[in-house]
């Protein structure tokens, strides 16, 4: 097999000036991602200066066969960790020809928030900690456990080492460098409470960039665990029983939070994340009832809680792809 | 095995001018390739200057075992990505001794028709999709399907990620990278419908040039599922049931079609096209009643209709 990785690893920059773009983009589910490639006749670097593209939405669940057009409009750019030399990975969202967001695009919504002025001089911060679940393929059994059984009970394997007690660091470590490299800003990785489960943190990146981000780390994941022939999985709750599952605590920010007397402004927008608990936890996804239950460290789903701890200064919702059921807030002593 | 891929991946340019030219043809079947190497004095851009060759045609189903020789025509020239160095690929067609193309050979009233003046300044292009299905070796049943049984229905598949959704990405991607190393003009990928299913597209090309670089493409890519240890299939319709199968749509134009009032000169080739329905379906090879039944993102193969 090494003429078939030779010829995946060729540096085409001495033979021609074309790249690769990978358009990548959100399915039907809102979780599914898909991905093409197209050749470019030179580098680019703004993603203004791409050309848009389109897809089969009647193949992802996204338009009906007799009219199943979806336009992509290339949103960020990233460096291809997989191609290499000047091949690049685009981030995009969808549109019907008439330049319509489709129901599944909620980029669209977000971009516009942010691009207010008024949010854009309070400089909004992201820090988004992504938990998922490794699985071995075929079984969807989580990496390490035996078949049939089960490992011992949590304890030793949050940020623990050694092969009884990491499963799939090899993944984690690739994926790491691969967003590094890809100009994520990755801040950091762990293993987490039980075994066979990671998280990696994106962030703090401001705006709609912290979305574009997180999904292209999500994507590289993917295609890293594809080519390690695992399965990953971001169910909010993989094992039923006495295993922790499987969130994305959410850091947030303002630039009034982060100035003097930002603890008030924290409280002022706390109050107001209240009022809307039941149609936030709508919008995190789904399957959040099975781990927010008000055990293993989670608060139960229909309650708002939240707590102050002073490790650092920042809103931290504790949330599952976008879910809030408590906030705890920590500031920087 | 590592002595084994230094010696396939020497450099030679250090020790000799010597180039190793791999010349390609299309078997008998009219879908089958073959091809074989041989060694030149040094490096040839230009396929009107390397020499002709001969190959035992009744070894390939094109020639009687007592009149077998068939002349090979060097007519493109790519870059070998397998080789690399100097050394080339050569697509060829094939004729008699005596100059005539032998019957497989559809590439020379081709060529005839697209350098024809009036065609020549109409500058032809062609988009094509080849579709194609990676199959598990010995068995035949598609790569990643679980043997004796199936994988879910379609759905994820198509331009899908993940162990359990894309079958083969390495040989799409050592594919797609191969090709423009050896000058193909490829311009994409994408996993398709049917999982262990992918596609390639070769163009805009013009003319004569879109064919050269396809057969190189099927060339390359069956080179490197050999590697792989998979089995490439263009069947169009390798498994049946409610699975897609495999074509190769074609996107075409002229520059009368690409001007100002195109589209009236569209819809005139149309016309002409749907009075050829049933002698263009006979040339565009076997198997195709079995994939264009009116499912599965098809029309009846029967049936001539445009939107």
């Amino acid at each position: 097999m090494s003429l078939v990785t030779d010829l995946i690893n060729l540096d085409l920059s001495d033979t021609t000036d074309k790249i690769i773009a990978e358009y990548i983009w959100i399915g039907g589910s809102g979780m599914d991602l898909r991905s093409k490639a197209r050749t470019l006749d030179g580098v680019v670097s703004d993603p203004k200066k791409l050309p848009k593209w389109n897809y089969d939405g009647s193949s992802t669940g996204q338009a009906p066969g007799e009219d199943s057009e979806v336009i992509l409009y290339p949103q960020a750019i990233f460096k291809d960790p997989f191609r290499r030399g000047n091949n690049i990975l685009v981030m995009c969202d969808a549109y019907t020809p008439a330049g319509e967001p489709i129901p599944t695009n909620k980029r669209h919504n977000a971009a516009k928030i942010f691009s207010h002025p008024d949010v854009v001089a309070e400089v909004p911060w992201y820090g988004i900690e992504q938990e998922y679940t490794l699985l071995q393929k075929d079984l969807k059994w989580p990496l390490g456990w035996p078949v049939g059984g089960y490992p011992g009970p949590q304890g030793p394997y949050y940020c623990g080492a050694g092969a009884d007690k990491a499963f799939g660091r090899d993944i984690v470590d690739s994926h790491y460098k691969a967003c590094l490299y890809a100009g994520i800003n990755i801040s950091g990785i762990n293993g987490e409470v039980m075994p066979g489960q990671w998280e990696f943190q994106v962030g703090p990146s401001v705006g709609i960039s912290a979305g574009d981000e997180l999904w292209v780390a999500r994507y590289i994941l993917e295609r890293i665990t594809e080519i390690a022939g695992v399965v990953v999985s971001f169910d909010p709750k993989p094992i039923a029983g006495d295993w922790n599952g499987a969130g994305a605590h959410t850091n947030y920010s303002t630039k009034s939070m982060r100035n003097d007397g930002g603890f008030e402004v924290i409280k002022k927008a706390i109050g107001k994340l209240q009022l809307r608990h039941k149609e936030h936890i709508a919008a995190y996804g789904e399957g959040n009832e099975r781990r927010l239950t008000g055990r293993h460290e989670t608060a139960d789903i229909n309650t708002f809680t939240w707590v102050r701890n002073f490790l650092f200064a920042a809103i931290i919702f504790q949330n599952s792809e976008i879910s809030v059921s408590a906030v705890k807030i920590q500031q920087i002593s």
